[in-house]
């Protein structure tokens, strides 16, 4: 079989994922390095460098995945972030195979028991409600939970007058759940034709991956769409069209790049330049600094 | 267009009925009727085909009935348009791109009503198969449907929304024009729109493509459709790695009617004739059309900002968590 660039984006990513659990988490030695994921790099970094340069690879500019709290830290002014609805939970709604114990599970070893942080803050001086998607937690799909978390963080810049800035990265809707995630894509959905009522502005940041219910509702739905390179975005699963169409699919197929050429997307933006870039889009679209 | 008849296609499950209904056939053909032991053995397999029907269709699995929400002879959106409504004249074309067959719209008469029908449209034989793409629409489909509501939001005339999808197409040219950007599109735009909106899944509702035309007022669901975030082969495939555990996973999902309205995602099941809507298309759509008229009077009271926040208080409910 041909080898496309679609694949390969699939391959080093999942290599990254096993470095990075068996390494820097363990705390082993070899914890101190991490090979850059990126296959024509390569390039070995000191996980220290790498985590001060937000997990961005200093020879090749690879966008490594970033935790929710880390990005948030590196997303607003210092000391502004008030998390909210953290308490917040999923609850094994259907009695769905297995998923309680799986919940057990991530519920009890993370700070953060949701594939969402929430909260207010600033970037550059203008009041945001933020909500950053977190891929570690269930792939980052999207549940009750989730959905609910996210749809309070629209209603609480909307009622607070603030922006909103909406971090994904996610499967897409969780299948645990059945139709009650399918229908956190509406509830959010409707949450944002308010606030695009009261004409407050909406960043969409999409990171890698972001793809089914997440992305065919709000990540698509920013008044701008940001994504960060290499991210890969889409709605349906690369194996599914694969089986669907019997197509060999195009060079660079659902990343970042493929879709900022075919007007997705307005700018594919570094992660280090992104609390920058957002807050000048704020300046832009409410008049400030 | 004119379905085949279900007993020429009938489904594993049906066997015995069919089985009984053979013998009955073969007895009234080869024994002359006015023999008593034969009218006595006639009488006795006609109460047993009443029992085993009763057994099998009072008791159908969630599979069961995604097997007749699938199955090829049941009405689709413009069988429905045509024995439900007085008129339906189709309106076509994204004003963009192109014309996607397999999400139809257009003008309908109701019962004296003027309403904008749209539904997704599978095809009943090979060529309008290919031509309606099994039903799965491309992003033009969802973007003619936005045009469509609107110009019925304009112009006052209420939505019925007939959903029968497996999904939104996976393919290549979907993705590059943003499939997932017009559902979410539709998603939003819906809550705006000043009409009232009435959804029906008719066959398959499935995720994002069905919902891309259901976020509506009402929603309701034939008693044999389905309503899902994924399909039970691709979540059987996710959870077992094995597509034919699908029936398991159709359990698990909470798909069918009964558990849906229990759980607050669709508001009235549709009763369908025995068997399904295919064994009877023409009682099915008068089953179906007095639910749209029903509903369409109880929301045609509601101004526009009454039926906008309602609908926004509805979709705003769905979902259970803890700690809130």
């Amino acid at each position: 079989m041909k080898k496309t660039g679609e694949k390969r984006v699939f391959k080093r990513r999942a290599v990254a994922g096993t470095s990075r659990r068996g390494g820097r988490k363990a705390g082993i030695p070899e914890g101190l390095w991490t090979k850059c994921e990126s296959e024509a790099c390569g390039q070995v970094i000191f996980n220290q460098q790498l985590e001060e340069n937000l997990r961005v690879c200093p020879a090749c500019g690879h966008h490594f995945p970033l935790g929710a709290r880390a990005r948030i830290a590196a997303l607003v002014d210092e000391g502004t972030f008030e998390e909210c609805d953290r308490g917040l939970r999923a609850v094994d709604s259907l009695g769905f195979p297995n998923y309680a114990d799986r919940l057990g599970v991530e519920h009890g070893r993370r700070e953060t028991p949701e594939a969402v942080v929430c909260g207010t803050g600033s970037m550059g001086g203008v009041r945001v409600s933020l909500a950053v998607m977190d891929f570690t937690f269930l792939g980052g799909s999207m549940g009750a939970a989730t959905g609910e978390k996210i749809a309070r963080a629209v209603a609480r810049a909307e009622s607070g007058g603030r922006a909103l800035v909406i971090v994904s990265a996610s499967g897409g809707a969780r299948m645990h759940e059945g139709c009650f995630s399918l229908m956190q894509m509406a509830k959010i959905s409707g949450e944002l034709q308010r606030l695009a009522e009261a004409r407050l502005p909406y960043i969409s940041v999409l990171t890698h991956p972001t793809t089914g219910g997440v992305t065919a509702s709000f990540a698509t739905l920013g008044d701008l769409i940001i994504a960060e390179p290499g991210a890969m975005i889409g709605f349906a699963g690369p194996r599914v069209i694969r089986e669907t169409t019997h197509q060999e699919l195009p060079e660079g197929f659902q990343t970042a790049e493929f879709l900022l050429e075919r007007g997705l997307i307005d700018r594919i933006v570094s992660r280090r330049e992104m609390r920058d870039t957002i807050a000048r889009f704020l300046g832009y679209l409410l008049g400030g600094a | 267009m004119a379905p085949r008849t279900p007993r020429s296609q009938p489904l594993d499950f049906e066997k015995p009925i069919i089985e009984i209904e053979e013998s009955l056939a073969r007895l009234t053909a080869q024994r002359p009727q006015d023999d008593p032991a034969v009218a006595r053995e006639l009488t006795a397999l006609r109460e047993r085909l009443r029992g085993v029907r009763q057994e099998i269709y009072a008791r159908l699995t969630s599979w069961q009935r995604v097997q007749i929400a699938r199955h090829p002879a049941r009405p689709y959106a413009l069988d429905y348009a045509a024995l439900c409504f007085d008129e339906f004249v189709e309106l076509r074309g994204d004003r963009a791109f192109a014309d996607d067959r397999s999400l139809i719209g257009g003008f309908a008469r109701l019962g004296g009503r003027r309403a904008m029908l749209i539904g997704h449209q599978k095809g009943r034989d090979t060529k309008e198969r290919a031509l309606r793409n099994f039903g799965m629409a491309h992003p033009e489909g969802y973007r003619k449907a936005l045009r469509l509501m609107r110009l019925a939001s304009k112009f006052g005339l209420p939505v019925i929304a007939l959903v029968d999808t497996p999904g939104a197409y996976p393919g290549i040219g979907a993705e590059e024009r943003h499939i997932a950007e017009a559902i979410a599109v539709n998603l939003r735009e819906m809550f705006a729109l000043e009409v009232p909106i009435v959804a029906a899944v008719i066959g398959e509702g499935g995720s994002g493509g069905a919902l891309g035309i259901a976020v509506a007022d009402r929603v309701l669901i034939l008693e044999n459709a389905y309503y899902s975030v994924i399909s039970p082969e691709g979540c059987a495939a996710i959870l077992w790695k094995d597509r034919s555990r699908a029936p398991d996973a159709a359990e698990a999902l909470k798909m069918s009617p009964p558990e849906l309205l229990r759980l607050g995602i669709v508001d009235e099941v549709i009763p369908e004739p025995e068997g399904g809507a295919h064994h009877d298309p023409a009682a099915a759509a008068a089953l179906l059309k007095g639910a749209l008229v029903r509903h369409l009077d109880e929301l045609g009271g509601l101004d526009p900002g009454d039926l906008r926040r309602k609908r926004h208080e509805k979709f705003r409910r769905l979902g259970t968590f803890d700690g809130g």
